[in-house]
């Protein structure tokens, strides 16, 4: 019987008690995600890797031991504690080279989504939101990106502008623009026929007001997705380019230039493939996670 | 009564097709729209779907520009304003939509909701923007522990009270109501309908409610105007269009509203029919396909606007059959 009368008196409690803040909110949304707090550990330890790699590296990754070339790691016959992840076929320490390389990998990720995210969702906006000849002419670029394989028309930006690392971020950022502006425009148009734009019209909004205040935030569910599986193949698509001479040049350290470069010893050394493959599939999967979890949490419909 | 708002002849024609193979054509969604809006009054705007109703709603609140004719708020004539005065001017005139479902931001709390309008057009700071805020969800009949919720949390009816919360925050002296209770269940109608006049007294608004359904209509209104295919075919108060009306079509529309009186359907008859398409719209009177009185002359000749018994009626034979 007292079960009856209690929740009356629970939502007089929950009258009085203050809403909490937006970003105390977005915290509580997002930490209910499991697999969204273990991607962004996982993130924020590749970081502090890569900011401190000097100090937790024990060789410099350019440092070749002429005495130990394809030295196996650790756990396997003839593994040795100085190498904990084996050695290289020119006797680099593997170990050391991946904590180095995620400097370069990760900004090279980050610089790629974040120039290709915005770049191309500024340009899906001004599409939808202008429409007539302005979205005609910028959608037409993009099939015309669309139209080439990706990796010939990487080559062919790079060709033009020059080899070099931020050249090459530069291409594979123009590269996946299409995906991002195809997206965000589709998302665009079915958000500006509801009427909720419309009543922030009728309000006395600007144009800038309703691209980016009213229809980005409910656009960016499909964004969000595509920029984390995005950093992948920003990843591979630049150590591609590495491994055509057009990329980060050899001898730095970089996740795809040291699995591109050691595809031939895949049979009688795995170690030197596997975890340069390996430290990408896991950056990649926090990346997922943490998207996810950022978008579910962004998702007003999905908090208790 | 001062005038609020005059529309003179709006008239609006849109172009289609126009592609390699396609020849181009003019839909005349709304053909010579004319109405005046009074302080405290409800007009009501009939039809049936695809009658015009939502493009005049567009027009008046100047979403979209009349191809012709002249829409007056407040006294000022709108067409050939510049860009910010259309705006300054679009602020008196404020919409409440048919679907609550989809006419709130779902990434918006209430508060945010009820007070983007006055942020966007600074008014107040944040603290006075709040107070309003939280009156303006009284008023309407909302608990103030909903002021952080999202729309999602709420009911259709509530929405629709959100909705109707967010028009009303700039004070606005006209308020376009496009089917605002046709998507809730009747027994939150009426509960919405009379907040809506409630708040008419209290903030002496005039409503251009957009509606197809006539009871509801009966309940509210203090002027109907009736569409048809984008044409006006019947203009009077409310007693006299439901006591006597002159169009046929009025008529057809007046009997097609249920009516739990055993002998209704007796003495009425369906029309039979389909609306004559905006493409290639009769040269006559749009309705002659339908009518049951029409003669040669009806699909001949277009009836012009007249007045009939103190009403303004386009049919030849208004008063007479």
């Amino acid at each position: 019987m007292s079960g009856a009368e209690n929740p009356s008196a629970a939502t007089a409690v929950n009258a009085a008690l203050p809403m909490p803040s937006a970003a105390r909110l977005f915290w509580r949304g997002f930490a209910e995600n499991r697999g969204a707090v273990i991607g962004l550990g996982v993130m924020v330890t590749l970081l502090v890797l890569a900011a401190g790699a000097e100090f937790f590296a024990p060789h410099a990754p350019i440092e070749q031991f002429r005495e130990y070339f394809l030295v196996p790691p650790v756990w396997e016959e003839g593994g040795s504690w100085s190498f904990p992840l084996g050695t290289d076929d020119v006797g680099r320490d593997v170990f050391s080279r991946l904590i180095f390389g995620a400097r370069l990998s990760l900004v090279i990720g980050f610089s790629v989504v974040t120039l290709s995210l915005t770049c191309g969702t500024a340009l899906g906006l001004t599409a939808a939101f202008v429409g007539g000849w302005v979205d005609s002419a910028i959608m037409r670029l993009m099939d015309v990106l669309l139209v080439f394989p990706s990796l010939l028309l990487a080559i062919v930006i790079v060709a033009i502008l020059g080899p070099g690392l931020f050249n090459a971020m530069l291409a594979v950022a123009i590269v996946a623009l299409p995906a991002y502006t195809r997206l965000s425009r589709a998302s665009a148009l079915a958000e500006l026929a509801r009427d909720y734009v419309t009543a922030t019209r009728c309000a006395g909004a600007g144009r800038l007001h309703l691209m980016f205040s009213t229809v980005l935030p409910n656009c960016l569910a499909p964004l969000i997705v595509q920029a984390s599986l995005g950093f992948s193949s920003a990843v591979l698509d630049a150590a591609a380019l590495g491994f055509l001479g057009l990329g980060a040049q050899p001898p730095t350290p970089e996740w795809g230039t040291m699995l591109a470069g050691a595809l031939q010893f895949y049979q009688r050394a795995w170690w030197v493939l596997t975890f340069p493959g390996l430290a990408i599939l896991i950056t990649v999967l926090a990346f997922n996670l943490f998207g996810d979890g950022l978008r579910d949490a962004l998702d007003p419909k999905l908090k208790r | 009564m001062s005038v609020l708002m005059q529309a003179e002849d709006l008239r609006r024609y849109y172009q289609v097709g126009g592609g390699l193979f396609v020849p181009r054509a003019v839909v005349k969604a709304v053909d010579g729209v004319s109405f005046t809006l009074r302080t405290g009054e409800t007009l009501a705007v009939v039809g049936e779907s695809g009658c015009g109703k939502s493009t005049l709603a567009r027009m008046v609140t100047l979403m979209e520009l009349p191809s012709s004719g002249e829409l007056f708020i407040e006294g000022e004539a709108t067409s050939q304003q510049n860009e910010a005065e259309r705006r300054r001017l679009r602020l008196n005139v404020q919409m409440v939509f048919q679907n609550p479902y989809g006419s709130l931001n779902p990434r918006k709390t209430v508060g945010a909701i009820l007070e983007e309008p006055l942020a966007l057009n600074h008014r107040g700071n944040r603290a006075e923007r709040v107070a309003t805020a939280r009156a303006m969800m009284d008023r309407v009949g909302l608990r103030q522990d909903q002021y952080g919720r999202y729309p999602h949390m709420f009911s259709g009816g509530q929405r629709q009270r959100i909705a109707i919360a967010r028009a009303l925050m700039l004070n606005p002296r006209v308020v376009v109501a496009d089917e605002p209770v046709s998507a809730l269940d009747v027994s939150i109608q009426a509960q919405v309908l009379n907040l809506m006049m409630d708040l008419q007294d209290e903030f002496k608004l005039a409503y251009l409610f957009i509606s197809h359904d006539l009871s509801v209509v009966r309940h509210i209104a203090r002027e109907v105007l009736v569409l048809y295919c984008g044409r006006p075919v019947e203009h009077g108060t409310k007693a006299g269009i439901f006591e006597n009306p002159l169009h046929p079509y009025t008529r057809a529309l007046l009997a097609a509203t249920p009516s739990v009186d055993p002998l209704h359907s007796k003495h009425t008859a369906a029309v039979k029919g389909e609306l004559p398409s905006p493409l290639n719209p009769p040269a006559g009177c749009a309705f002659a396909s339908r009518c049951p009185h029409a003669t040669d002359r009806c699909t001949a000749e277009r009836p012009e606007w007249r007045e009939v018994e103190g009403r303004l009626v386009a049919c030849h034979f208004a008063g007479s059959v």
